[in-house]
């Protein structure tokens, strides 16, 4: 078998992990893939190398091929998401000055309930400014429903704007932003270099949200079907080798690399672990579910998550929302991975699209094969989503 | 003059945003500004209502510039900002010479290119004094294990200087390797022995 070269971008992060295991451990050359792996400044950055054939396959924001399919980059062409490769994985953290304030509330920073954190974050002077990665991003979406579901008004009682992660501390010092919603290990970051606090880890906004995809351009996906293939299964055994609690020190030890992460090991163990700190104190909390990379329903690209974020995205653009939510589910190529993945032996969801936030608990479900799990899926509010009867 | 564009360089190095500014003065009597600050960036830039934005594509404050496009897009127009539309192939020459830039909705594609071709005409020539740094950096690090290696060799084998360097390109011609490949693995060798 001849190999064939793939050059992948990513941003450092933890949520890099399955691009990076997938070299590292050798599943890329195993599939028949020479991976080379580019770091990228920034998600516009890296969107555009992707866009502009610099690179052949990213880690991206779930929603940027999304937005790109509603048309909401000019220039960008059509681009895939052809797998999840990582489910949650972001904290809300406040800063110095709002966690002060929070604490003389009485608040009492459990970590888990957001119903609690929203109605805290009510009382602080507003309007409360929010800084995300980037402005089309699940940090930004699920802020934005969080707060609005919560009775906050966007704009009034809160701003979001995009501040790169790296600066994320920064802003935090300079007094520009109240709060921030990141991935790690810059929510850590910054609760070690300026005393930020944080309050949320995002699974308890969505327990399942898709965070970053494996995004391809479709024009070449669609002339490249080899590569695709050998790619997915590659990236697919990175996610599964991923999901083994045993490996996580080595897979940090791999990450905090200087042409990867470049951060302590330490650092990313939090998020392996889900044992986080939470402020200058060193208090910790135990999060279950706080990344996830592996999971027999997690990777697949389901074409409900998809809609839903085309939804929040239309709704806050004031764009039409059926036209948003058929492109947002053409982007989520769940065919393309029945069609790759079937014969690892991968038992598939009967239906490319499910009922969201109805598994409090893990549950099995026939699948093609075998049957699967479907992991822990629950919104903070208890409500569902079905995209095709909207939120019920 | 009608032709005026308002232009914002955002640029934490003086010397580059100084170089930039030339090049661009050149195709016009342009309003240009230049943005050094990390944060509250897109509210400054938002400020100015520039026709144009240019950011090096290295520069992480790219992601909160984007913002500026996606947010007022839909809505609003007079302060949208657009990744230029107009040239994929404009675009693509000037992401790989280094720099992207943002162009305001509407603005005609004649008056867009002077300057975009001038913007590309520089980070080009940053990008080649850049590499040229690096290969010149990379030389001289070579040159310094490659000075080591023969000092391993001439202490344990007692050989001359031209000797030892022989010797090391004979290995690496035999192995296949290159010269400093070769004393790079001598000198880590020689460090773990007594």
């Amino acid at each position: 078998m001849s190999h064939i070269s793939i050059s992948a971008g990513f941003i450092p992060l933890v949520d890099a992990a399955p691009l990076i295991i997938a070299k590292e451990m050798g599943f890329a050359e195993e599939e028949g893939l020479k991976l080379e792996l580019r770091s990228a400044p920034s998600w516009s950055t890296l969107r555009d190398m992707l866009a502009f054939g610099q690179i052949q396959a990213a880690q991206m924001l779930s929603p940027v091929p999304i937005a790109a399919s509603m048309g909401l980059m000019n220039g960008i062409p059509p681009l895939s998401a052809v797998m999840v490769m990582s489910v949650n994985g972001t904290v809300f953290g406040v800063s110095p000055k709002m966690s002060e304030l929070l604490h003389e509330q009485g608040f009492g920073f459990d970590f888990k309930d957001a119903q609690a954190a929203a109605a805290a974050l009510a009382q602080l002077p507003r309007p409360l400014r929010i800084g995300v990665p980037f402005a089309l991003s699940m940090h930004y979406e699920l802020i934005a429903f969080w707060l609005s579901s919560c009775g906050l008004v966007e704009g009034e009682d809160f701003t979001i704007s995009a501040v790169p992660p790296p600066l994320m501390a920064q802003a935090v010092r300079n007094g520009d932003l109240d709060a921030y919603c990141v991935g790690e290990p810059w929510g850590s970051v910054t609760v070690d270099t300026v005393g930020g606090a944080l309050l949320l880890p995002g699974s308890e906004i969505w327990s399942a949200a898709p965070e970053k995809v494996l995004a391809l351009r479709q024009d070449w996906a669609e002339e490249n079907p080899e590569a695709v293939a050998r790619l997915m299964r590659a990236v697919w055994r990175a996610c599964d080798w991923l999901g083994d609690e045993g490996r996580r020190m080595m897979a940090s030890e791999l990450l905090s690399a200087k042409g990867y992460l470049d951060v302590g090991p330490d650092l990313i163990d939090r998020s392996f672990t889900g044992r986080l700190t939470i402020n200058e104190s060193g208090d910790t909390r135990q999060i279950d579910n706080f990344v996830r990379f592996h999971g027999s329903d997690s990777p697949f690209p389901w074409k409900s998550q998809a809609a839903w974020i085309g939804e929040r995205i239309s709704q806050r653009l004031g764009l039409d929302t059926d036209t948003a939510m058929s492109a947002a589910q053409e982007a989520f190529r769940s065919d393309w991975y029945r069609e790759n993945l079937s014969e690892m032996g991968i038992s598939m969801p009967r239906s490319s699209s499910k009922l969201e936030g109805a598994t409090p608990e893990p549950v099995e479900a026939s699948g093609t094969g075998s049957s699967l799990i479907l992991e822990r899926n629950v919104f903070f509010d208890g409500k569902k989503y079905d995209p095709a009867g909207k939120s019920a | 003059m009608a032709d005026t564009l308002t232009i914002v360089i955002v640029e934490h190095d003086k010397d580059r945003a100084i170089a930039i500014v030339d090049s661009l003065r050149e195709t016009g009597d342009h309003d240009i500004h230049v943005l050094a600050e990390v944060s509250g960036l897109a509210r400054s830039v938002m400020r100015l209502m520039p026709d144009i934005v240019l950011i090096d594509v290295a520069n992480p404050s790219r992601d909160s510039i984007e913002q500026l496009a996606l947010a007022s897009g839909p809505l609003e127009r007079p302060v949208a900002l657009f990744v230029d539309r107009s040239d994929a192939q404009m675009t693509k020459t000037a992401i790989e010479a280094g720099v992207s830039a943002y162009v305001v909705d509407g603005l005609q594609n004649d008056r867009i290119k002077p300057v975009m071709d001038a913007a590309i005409a520089r980070f080009q020539m940053f990008q080649r004094m850049r590499t040229e740094l690096e290969t010149t950096k990379r030389a001289l690090e070579d040159r310094k294990t490659i000075e080591r290696a023969k000092g391993v060799l001439t202490k344990h084998r007692g050989i001359s200087e031209d000797e030892a360097y022989t010797l090391l390109r004979k290995t690496a011609m035999d192995q296949g390797k290159r010269v400093v490949d070769v004393a790079r693995a001598l000198v880590t060798a020689s460090e773990l022995l007594p």
